[in-house]
């Protein structure tokens, strides 16, 4: 990501302080817990025109959820944006230069699809690599079965949806697996492996920064 | 914390998953219900408005439902029926047993409800010595295997064709056969002299219309129209948050639901009730009573936070979008409404405690909030009850601790950095793989990176 948004001119900082945006304890119910680190990162982030963030998940929790959380919007959580998001939607920038040569399948990550309305957008990125050849799969909006805590309190109900993940994609006879969120990809990877499927998984960022 | 009901759920959903036949089963009946229902949206001009405007109207019947139910009721007077409040489901059955014993009633042909079984009405009834006969095909299916509808629209949605034709010739002696057409016949030869013979028709409704008292129900195979018409006593269960407040609304909601619910344009049969036979008519019944069921609704209508739950207009899209239901299916989750819908209204009709786990059975992906037809924010509402879990301490005492650690960790840079560094080593050593057994007994844990991004940044951060 870094890699990217530098190839673009974008002044990068990374507050050290940072930690975790709180989604776990919020989605578990604990949201005094989580409240504690909403508050923490409005402060740690106030002074940033725009932060980004390689995951559609923690941008939701921000964007949507601390609204609530904290009772009301602010600045910082308007203006936190998820990667593929931030390049098209506010940089308008659709081809980053990269080459990537493999066929590849994108999985819609939950919340980037459905929280924040991203469908086109990294398809847009994808497309414009070079060497990229990308094949839909028949359930690409399918939840992968991670959901947090979920899938280690019902493990036997996150498996079974990764089994059916993983059917879609392998159909496509994609090499990889793309997507924005690196929980949807450990879960899909952790299946992948298991099986020994010869599939591979990637982050949109990393397809994006290859050269 | 964990309970029996809870339990019972991981062991039904453990042995669901493991059943790829049911769960073949019921992806295909759903992968055909999604094409029907799809081609069922294009008939609106603008769907995602149809949406809004019916959230909009159910928003205001909700927001003054008192208002709405009592000119309900004064219609349905006004029109000769008869209107009682039951406040439980307790009430809601000792009424049907009274009207029952009032007009002699042997038998009674029902519809397709889950109003009353979610009372557990046919119980009553059979315990009352009252021969009880489901009349709608699926439901009755369901009612001679003795298990309860797998799905709130599609009873039977987990057997298939040659199931059924097994159940009819275990339970009622019939020929093999795998005509559908023929399956039908079998059960209709049957469920006609029961029409005929009844003297009591129990119904659900689908909308209660505030303007005209009347009930509104939709159907697909008449039998509804029979179980009303024929018998000489109807009485209609309607939860309270059936209201709409007038009879134009139909001309949206009936197209909204059956869209919603089978993909067609609108049901083979949609009935009107107005109340009893009139004077000058010559058929209909004698009497028309409507039982109007709290059973734990209005504390539902006072949680303004999550109100708009009394949207639901129980026509299963929710269900057939979620990944859960697809995997688990309906009768794992051991309630009367499942999915998503039951998730988010089961802890607040029964015991929260008890089914707490509900909510948390869930990844929050959002199918279910982005197919409701009236807009009801599902999976938002999933999250409201895991924090009322934890507010009123149903959580596990060790998972507090752990999530009060973590909270400690995460609102200190040093505390992070080591625990990461501890997490890398956890993971190289094997330790971390043990700890999370439940995810990775089927699952690869990834390998830890080579370098951190942090550490990434200490190299490359100041390059710009």
């Amino acid at each position: 990501m870094v890699t990217v948004l530098r190839r673009l001119n974008v002044d990068v900082y990374y507050p050290k302080e940072q930690t975790c945006c709180g989604q776990p304890a919020f989605n578990t119910g604990y949201w005094d817990e989580a409240r504690t680190l909403a508050t923490r990162y409005c402060e740690i982030f106030a002074e940033a025109d725009a932060i980004v963030s390689p995951s559609g998940s923690c941008t939701a929790m921000v964007r949507n959820f601390y609204p609530e959380l904290l009772g009301k919007a602010n600045q910082t959580t308007a203006h936190t944006y998820e990667f593929a998001e931030f390049l098209v939607k506010k940089l308008g920038v659709t081809d980053v230069g990269a080459k990537f040569s493999a066929r590849v399948t994108y999985h819609d990550a939950c919340h980037a699809l459905r929280e924040l309305r991203l469908k086109d957008e990294p398809r847009q990125l994808l497309r414009n690599v070079k060497g990229v050849e990308l094949i839909e799969m028949d359930q690409a909006e399918t939840c992968c079965g991670f959901g947090g805590t979920f899938s280690v309190k019902f493990p036997m109900i996150s498996y079974a949806m990764d089994e059916v993940k993983v059917t879609s994609i392998q159909k496509t006879g994609a090499q990889y697996v793309v997507s924005t969120d690196s929980s949807c990809l450990m879960q899909i990877d952790g299946y992948l492996r298991r099986q020994n499927l010869p599939i591979k998984t990637i982050s949109l960022a990393e397809v994006l920064a290859a050269t | 914390m964990t309970t029996p009901t809870l339990e019972q759920f991981k062991h039904d959903a453990a042995e669901k998953t493991a059943d790829l036949h049911h769960r073949a089963v019921i992806q295909k009946a759903i992968a055909t219900y999604d094409a029907a229902v799809a081609r069922g949206r294009l008939r609106f001009a603008d769907w995602q408005n149809a949406r809004s405007h019916a959230a909009a109207i159910k928003w205001e019947t909700i927001n003054h439902l008192d208002r709405y139910l009592e000119q309900f009721e004064r219609n349905v007077l006004a029109n000769g029926g008869h209107v009682f409040w039951a406040e439980t489901a307790e009430d809601a059955r000792v009424h049907v047993l009274q009207l029952a014993r009032q007009h002699g009633v042997e038998k009674v042909v029902k519809s397709k409800s889950m109003t009353t079984e979610e009372i557990h009405l046919n119980d009553a009834l059979e315990v009352a010595g009252i021969h009880t006969v489901e009349t709608d095909l699926g439901e009755y299916i369901c009612q001679i295997r003795g298990e309860p509808p797998y799905h709130i629209v599609t009873p039977v949605m987990h057997l298939t064709k040659a199931d059924i034709a097994r159940t009819f010739q275990q339970k009622l002696g019939a020929p093999l056969t795998d005509s559908a057409e023929e399956l039908t016949m079998i059960a209709r030869a049957r469920l006609r002299q029961e029409f005929l013979t009844a003297d009591m028709g129990i119904t659900g409704a689908n909308f209660a219309i505030a303007d005209t008292g009347m009930v509104a129900i939709t159907e697909n195979e008449g039998n509804a129209r029979l179980s009303f018409s024929l018998p000489r006593v109807h009485v209609a269960i309607v939860g309270i948050e059936k209201l709409i407040p007038s009879f134009e609304d139909l001309a949206l909601f009936w197209p909204l639901l059956s869209a919603s619910g089978t993909g067609q344009a609108i049901t083979a049969y949609s009935s009107l009730i107005g109340g009893p036979r009139q004077e000058r008519e010559t058929d209909g019944p004698r009497e028309f009573h409507v039982i109007l069921l709290d059973n734990g609704r209005t504390r539902l209508l006072a949680d303004a936070e999550q109100r708009d739950a009394l949207h639901c207009i129980r026509c299963g899209a929710c269900l057939n979008a979620c990944p859960i239901y697809k995997n688990v299916g309906g009768h794992a989750y051991g309630t009367t409404y499942q999915g998503p819908i039951g998730s988010v209204i089961t802890p607040h009709l029964r015991d929260a405690e008890e089914w707490s786990h509900l909510p948390y059975a869930s990844s929050l992906c959002g199918a279910c909030t982005d197919v409701c037809p009236v807009r009801i924010d599902l999976h938002h509402h999933l999250l409201h009850n895991r924090r009322n879990a934890v507010q009123n301490k149903f959580d596990d005492p060790i998972q507090r601790l752990l999530f009060r650690i973590w909270l400690a960790t995460m609102q200190s840079p040093m505390a992070y950095a080591v625990a990461s560094r501890l997490g890398n080593l956890a993971l190289r050593l094997g330790i971390a793989q043990r700890l999370l057994k439940p995810w990775t007994a089927t699952r690869e844990f990834p390998t830890p990176p080579k370098q951190s991004f942090k550490d990434y940044w200490r190299q490359h951060g100041r390059r710009a």
